[in-house]
């Protein structure tokens, strides 16, 4: 193996009769950012709390970097960064103390803390919240710290479960700029998401699991290809309020169209069959139809279709 | 199996390799953070508290009612006054700094900081027992002060004695066994509240009571319990036969003129220490075994 990996092998967790985690066989290497998808109770965490040995395996096991979390997770970890489950940091300390810690005991020089911790308190804009005791922080601003944490030692991977929780908008959007960043400087990021926005902003690749079993796992390109008979849906809207009858007859009779929802007076939810390509059509048509259309987009990304029709067809 | 996107990464910036701090190398920093956290934190406070009022009461007391007895001799003096209340001062002391010790790490979400370093698990157990030990003896070395303070007053310069320094080091093998039992306690439970009620009731109250039981009814000496053992405290200073170390016989006026004689089993000196030593060793065995098995789910 070359470049940073997480490779997990036959990964099972179960609680009491409850199968958590199912036999989760997956190898992910070298620097890009993989998005692990799932509804909740999927069994994303689990398998994360057991990719850093916070839970223990029924059965399997799982590697950093070609060594063992289960065997030696002093040496698996080294290399890692990790944020899992939102964790709360001793309230009496200061970010700059809390990330001090955190830097002496993985053996960063002075010089070498001298220089990080700034510099990722920046990256999280806490700078000016760098000498105030987290006690008092909100949960938005003890993520961030908690985000500084784990890339205080610039880690070959970085493990994130759901990073943008309890940030507001800004912040979601600011946490999606930093892994963006970090996946160009060859690291293996591996974050765990609801938002399925944040992943088709910020993942190469995707993993989804239900009820404990890996559904795929693919670059997102392939992934829409792959479903790319998928329904999609689109929203449009119109410079005037459209009659029944224009819909009936100048638009549900358009090729490729499933359904047509009157959203309103001057909205319709279009669902039609096919890939881009018969999305960029159905826009000519309507455009053609000269009805004043105004706007068009997409009401469900690719990913979001997919991801529904892959859970539900799981459940 | 997906393959790698197309965007090339570029290379991360170079950072000087580094190598793994050896376990010992990190207990030594955890502790030294975790005993920051403890001496800044308002618990240290309210330990420091605790320690003013109960020697406070202690020093107006006598100050107060002036006790012949408690005032013939340093000897008398500490072993009242050292011996009753440096128990209850090591026993608050394991209950503030060490009843939500591993329990608070579960409960209060700061385990998920600390498990996702490169860290063993026994690494955290200890950094954070031997900072609580230190927090603790802090709190125990400032109540003898004040009670060395109140005896320089009394006994002028009789007051500093080798037998109150002996007693002082029983004392810190006492408070080594019981907090070592407290993190077993912390442990066992993902709630501090639970950890440290049964520390509190179980030390306050219950080995006593064990141990009159089974002193009273079974006429067996409580060897096994921890407070059978912490009688060497008091008792080294030797100055009366019902709590001096070891078996006597000891006689008291009866009524009507007559003598009454009672065996009093005390533990001895090596016994009280062996007893100590033992459950310090063993809770600590134990506690680590259970926090290397315990998940953060």
């Amino acid at each position: 193996m070359t470049g940073p990996s997480i490779e997990t092998v036959g990964l099972t967790k179960r609680f009491g009769k409850f199968t958590a985690l199912d036999h989760l066989d997956l190898r992910l290497q070298g620097g890009k950012c993989v998005g692990f998808l799932g509804p909740n109770g999927a069994g994303k965490t689990t398998a994360l709390k057991m990719l850093t040995d916070m839970i223990f395996p029924t059965s399997g096991e799982c590697y950093v970097n070609g060594i063992s979390v289960q065997r030696s997770r002093k040496r698996a970890l080294a290399a890692a960064g990790v944020l899992i489950e939102s964790p709360e940091i001793y309230p009496s300390l200061t970010p700059t103390q809390a990330l001090e810690m955190v830097a002496d005991l993985r053996n960063m020089s002075p010089a070498e803390r001298h220089d990080r911790i700034p510099a990722v308190l920046a990256e999280v804009k806490m700078t000016e919240w760098a000498d105030k005791k987290v006690g008092k922080f909100s949960k938005g601003m003890k993520q961030r710290i908690n985000i500084a944490a784990a890339l205080v030692h610039d880690p070959e991977v970085l493990m994130l479960d759901e990073p943008a929780t309890g940030l507001d908008p800004r912040g979601m959007a600011e946490v999606r700029s930093i892994v963006r960043d970090l996946k160009k400087q060859d690291r293996l990021i591996f974050m765990s998401s609801h938002i399925l926005q944040e992943v088709t902003d910020v993942c190469d690749e995707v993993a989804l699991i239900n009820h404990g079993k890996l559904l795929f796992y693919d670059t997102l390109t392939n992934v829409t290809s792959r479903f790319s008979h998928a329904q999609t849906t689109v929203d449009a809207g119109f410079g005037r309020p459209l009659e029944a009858r224009e819909i009936d007859d100048r638009i549900r009779p358009l090729a490729g169209l499933l359904k047509v929802e009157p959203l309103d007076a001057r909205r319709l939810r279009l669902t039609f069959q096919g890939d881009p390509g018969g999305q960029a059509r159905l826009l000519r048509q309507l455009a053609g139809l000269d009805l004043d259309l105004v706007s068009f987009q997409e009401s469900k990304s690719a990913l979001e279709e997919i991801y529904l029709s892959q859970i539900e067809r799981g459940d | 199996m997906a393959s790698p996107s197309n965007d090339a990464p570029t290379a991360r910036s170079e950072l000087p390799q580094r190598t793994l701090l050896a376990s010992w190398e990190q207990v030594l920093k955890l502790t030294r953070y975790q005993l920051r956290d403890y001496l800044y934190s308002r618990r240290f406070i309210l330990m420091l508290g605790i320690v003013g009022v109960i020697g406070g009461i202690l020093t107006a007391v006598v100050a107060y009612f002036r006790p012949v007895d408690l005032l013939a001799d340093s000897g008398s003096f500490y072993a009242t006054l050292w011996g009753s209340g440096v128990t209850v001062v090591i026993i608050f002391a394991g209950v503030i700094f060490g009843g939500d010790a591993i329990a608070g790490e579960f409960q209060n979400r700061t385990g998920y900081f600390l498990m996702g370093l490169p860290i063993r698990r026994a690494t955290v157990y200890v950094g954070k027992y031997i900072a609580g030990f230190v927090a603790a003896l802090t709190a125990v070395a400032v109540f003898a002060l004040l009670l060395l303070a109140n005896g320089a007053y009394y006994f002028g310069a009789n007051a500093f004695t080798a037998v109150f320094a002996e007693s002082f080091v029983l004392a810190v093998v006492y408070q080594l066994a019981l907090l070592g039992a407290v993190f077993l306690f912390s442990s066992m439970f993902k709630t501090s509240t639970y950890a440290t009620l049964i520390t509190a009731v179980l030390f306050l109250f219950g080995f006593s009571l064990l141990q009159a039981l089974i002193q009273g009814l079974a006429h067996t000496t409580p060897w096994f319990v921890l407070t059978y053992a912490d009688t060497i405290i008091g008792g080294i200073f030797n100055t009366s036969c019902a709590t001096s170390p070891g078996t006597h016989t000891c006689s008291s006026p009866g009524p009507g003129g007559t003598t009454f004689t009672e065996t009093v089993t005390n533990a001895s000196i090596p016994e009280g220490v062996g007893i100590m030593l033992a459950y310090f060793v063993i809770t600590a065995i134990l506690g680590l075994l259970l926090f290397e098995r315990e998940e953060f789910a």
